[in-house]
Order: structure tokens, then sequence, then C-alpha cells
């Protein structure tokens, strides 16, 4: 009580107002706070207090163990392979291209270029993006077709299908790779010019000045980046839905599953699937958190 | 220290193909619906779909809504903030980046159990009190990329001076929100607005979950139907998501050349 007072004293002398104002300080965030309570972390709240209940409202840890069943565990590990693959393969592709395009020499009008398309892309997600795909490498789409067409090689007859997990990275790699070029162009700008000069002055290969030199202050970045589009995969659903109806078993056609018709016959069930995404994809984005900080020291 | 050098070129040549290839694969199929010729058929029969109409204008709506209550909720608050309260900065900021990490799929699974028609607050019963849970959804889904954008326009302008200029002139705070902050941080605001609407208008799962008629439920029934209009529609929807990220680019440029350096 004490403390609590004597911190308000301080907290109202720094801000130069009386005892009477700081509470009304406070209510100026307190439409923000509600929201967030009621849209955001009650229901989020709600789901996780789910899982560790049974039907009747006692705790329990069953649910979190009935996740160990076969379908479930094979859902969550192809949800985790596709964005783990499409989040390394974006996370490549975004930093070479964008490594290029800042970097490589090439004339000025292609960055803001790069920058504005990876805007939109980044965007596309969803449905749509879908059928851009079918239309493309779906099995009468014009890839497909040309291929057929000019070099007589059907490549749903050597075992490609979109509707499979290459399929679907190639398809989430659409949004993933302008986004890692969205995020690591500033680090990438961090890079300073004299630091290579510097290197090849004193006989640096250029191996020599990747391994010593960039790679020390870019993979906080690369790695805190790469986790972030692994989240950013991993709660992706409509794409998936929009390419495969419910064909593809990944985690959020079985949660969207669950919510419409309870296909597990155990609510609670569906709450610790909930909060099993919660949890990877809370570990990812602290992480990228945690790496981001980290990177920033070099980007003043 | 100019170097054009092979790589780059050869990534960029293969980036450009990766992204264009889908986009023209796209165009020529949405022109195949006559056969034997290329036309514009599946867009014709797109936009005489009532449907379409329908949910196309539903969802703009929807996204014309999430802006105004996003607007409402994100401006005052980032504006307290920098002004009276920048020890909350780091909690209103961390609270603003957790829809990127609960999925959207996740949130809306959660307000399906809290706001049932049983519930305390039931608001899936009633088709204004979803459209209602939906729009506050959208502004949960847009709050990273809304509270960013106002943050990042209101640490570029002098918050305090600006207030007490317009306090000491007599002013009281809507006038000083409104008249004051808010033109001052409008691209700011604007950009926001712009990628809100490029997020909300195609959304599906908030939607579908919901079930209410949206552009995304649309889309994903038309594409699970029919041959040639998807395509249609996915070309209308990028034409939407670049015409927002040009005007974002737009107001930001305008901006620039409208306040010269002093």
């Amino acid at each position: 009580m004490t403390q609590s007072s004597s911190t308000q004293v301080t907290a109202a002398r720094s801000a130069g107002v009386s005892f009477g104002r700081i509470d009304w300080a406070w209510l100026g965030v307190a439409p923000f706070l509600i929201f967030a309570l009621l849209f955001l972390i009650l229901p989020t709240g709600f789901l996780v207090v789910g899982a560790f209940q049974d039907n009747d409202g006692n705790f329990t840890l069953k649910n979190i163990a009935n996740l160990s069943q076969p379908s479930i565990v094979a859902a969550y590990w192809i949800s985790i392979k596709v964005s783990a693959a499409s989040a390394v393969i974006g996370g490549l592709v975004g930093f070479s291209i964008a490594y290029a395009a800042i970097a490589g020499g090439v004339p000025r009008w292609i960055r803001p270029t790069l920058m504005t398309f990876s805007g939109v892309a980044s965007n596309f997600a969803g449905v749509p993006l879908a059928f851009a795909f079918l239309a493309t490498l779906g099995r009468t789409g014009l890839v497909t077709a040309l291929l057929v067409t000019y070099f007589d090689f059907n490549i749903y007859q050597y075992g490609f299908n979109l509707l499979s997990f290459w399929g679907l990275v190639i398809t989430y790699l659409y949004f993933q790779i302008p986004l890692m070029i969205l995020i690591m162009a500033p680090a990438i700008d961090g890079l300073k010019r004299e630091w290579r000069e510097a290197s090849t002055i004193l006989g640096a290969t250029t191996w020599q000045y990747w391994r010593y030199v960039a790679m020390p202050v870019l993979w906080p970045s690369l790695l805190g980046t790469t986790l972030l589009l692994f989240a950013n995969a991993f709660g992706a659903i409509a794409t998936a839905y929009g390419l495969t109806g419910s064909s593809l078993n990944i985690i959020t056609i079985l949660l969207f599953a669950q919510i419409r018709g309870d296909v597990l016959h155990d609510q609670n069930l569906g709450y610790a699937l909930a909060l099993g995404m919660i949890v990877i994809t809370g570990c990812s984005n602290v992480a990228y958190i945690w790496l981001r900080a980290r990177s920033e020291r070099w980007q003043r | 220290m100019k170097r054009a050098r092979i790589g780059p070129w050869i990534a960029l040549t293969l980036g450009t193909l990766y992204f264009i290839v889908p986009l023209i694969a796209t165009f020529e199929f949405s022109l195949r619906m006559r056969r034997g010729e290329y036309s514009f058929d599946a867009y014709r029969v797109v936009f005489a779909d009532a449907r379409f109409q329908a949910t196309f204008g539903y969802s703009s709506l929807l996204a014309l809504a999430t802006i105004i209550v996003g607007v409402l909720l994100v401006v005052p608050t980032a504006y307290w903030v920098n002004l009276r309260l920048p020890k909350l900065r780091p909690v209103i900021e961390f609270i603003t980046l957790l829809p990127l990490v609960i999925p959207a799929i996740v949130l809306v699974f959660g307000y399906l159990r809290l706001y049932n028609s049983e519930s305390w607050l039931p608001m899936t019963g009633h088709e204004q009190a979803t459209d209602l849970l939906l729009t506050f959804g959208y502004v949960t889904l847009a709050l990273p990329y809304m509270y960013r954008a106002v943050d990042n326009g209101l640490r570029a302008i002098d918050v305090r001076t600006l207030t007490e200029a317009a306090q000491s002139l007599g002013a009281g705070w809507p006038t000083i929100l409104f008249r004051v902050i808010l033109p001052n941080v409008r691209v700011a605001v604007l950009s926001g607005a712009f990628l809100t609407f490029a997020i909300v208008i195609g959304e599906f799962t908030m939607a579908a979950l919901l079930n209410r008629p949206a552009f995304g439920p649309y889309l994903q029934l038309i594409g699970a139907n029919r041959a040639y209009e998807p395509s249609a529609l996915a070309i209308i929807a990028f034409a939407v998501t670049w015409a927002c990220m040009g005007l974002i680019n737009l107001v930001g440029r305008g901006a620039r050349t409208a306040a010269p350096a002093p």
C-alpha cells in the first residue's frame, strides 16, 4: 500500500500532473485495454483454460495427452514441415533477391520496384493465391500444359501434385519470399560498404567476408525473420483450403473442421489443438523478437 | 564499387519469373472461357453475378467499418501513450503484436465459444451482432499494422508541443485529437487504412467460421464449383491488393512533397 502510493507520487511528479489526474491518465488507454481483453485475451484465455478441463470443468491433462493421437500428430507434423520448408526456402531465396537488388550493383530503379511488388505479393495470400497456382501448375495449368507441349514432359506423371506437400510449399513461397525481402532490406542496408572494402583491402576472399563479417552481423535477422515466416505459414489456412479443399491434413484445416463440426467429438480436445498452435507460433515469435532485438544493434 | 556481376542478375531473373509466371498463367486462364478464342467472358460473368456484387460490397463495408473502429481505437491510444504514458509503451506494443502470435483461426474459435448464443454476451445469435463481432475480429487482425503505422506517424511529429499549443489556445480533447493530431498523422493513418482494406477484403477464415456472406468465402465457393471464374477473381483480387499498396505509396509520396524540409 505504502509502496504503491509512493510510486504514484513519483509518477505524478514525473508527469507533472496532480493526483486526481493520474487515474484519468490511465483511463486514456482503458478503451484499448478493454478491447484487447474482450477480443484478444479472453477468447484465447478461454481456449487455453478449456484445454486443461474435462467436460465438467475439472482440471485434467487428458486433452493434452490426447493430442498424441496419430491423426493429430500427423497434422501438426505436416504443418510444421510445410511451414519450415517454406520458411527456409523463402528465407534463402528472399535474402538472395533482396541482396541482389540492394547490394548487387544492379540499376537503381530495381529496388523500389521490388519493394512495391513485395508489398503487394506479401498481402496476396489466401484463396486468390490458390486460384493463381491452380491456373499455373494445376493439372490444366498453363505451365503444366506448356511443359507437355514443348518438352513432352508431364510433371504429373513424374509424381508432382499441386495438392501435396511440395505444391503447398511452392504456393506459400509466393507470400513468404516477399515478406522476407521486406523485412531483410533494412538489415542489408545495415551492411556498410566500408566493411566490404576494408576486408577486400585486408586481402579477405568473398567467402571470408561472408563468414567473418557479413554473417555474424546478419544471422540474428536472418534466423529471426525465418522464424517469423514459419509462424506466418503455420497459422495460414485460406491458401491451403482454397487449393486443396479439406483434403490436405494440415493442422489449421483440422482445426477448421473441428470448429465447424466437432470432427474429433471432443470439444476440449479442440481447445488443446488450438493451444498447441499458440505454443508453436508463440515460441517462434518470441525467438523472433529476441533475435530482432539483437540484430537492431547493428542498424543504428 | 560498382560490380555488375552475373549472380545478382540470376537471382533477380529467377525471382521475376517465379512471381510473374503465375500472374500471366492466371490471366491467360481467365481469358479462356469462350472456346477457341480469348475473351473477357469470365470477367463479365463474375461482375454480373449478384453474389459477387453482394459479397464484395459487404466486405468493402466491413473493411470501412474496421478502418473506422481501428482508427478510433488506435489513434487516441497511441497518442495518449506517446504523451502521458510512455512507460506503458512496451505493454501496448506487446498487445498489438499478439495477433501475429495467435492465428486468426484460434481467435475466431475463442469468439465462437465466448460469444455464442448461450453466453453472457451473445454476439453470434443475431446478424448485426455477428457483423459487429466480425468487425472487431478484423480490427484485431489489423491491429499490428495499424498501430505500427500510427505510432511511427506520431513519433515523427512533436506530440507534446502540438498538444500544449492547442491547449493554450483553449482546445478541448476532441478538438486536439481530431483537428490537431489526426490531420498530422493523416498519411500514417491512410497507410494503415489501405493495408487494413487489403487484409479484410479477401479474408476467409473468420468470415467463414462466423458464417457471414463475405468475399473470402464466396471466392472459396466459386473455386470449388467453377473453372474460369476463379482465375478472373484472382486477377481482380490481385488488382485490388495492388491498388491498396499503390495508394499507400501515393499518399506517402504526396506527404513528402507536400511538406518540404524547413
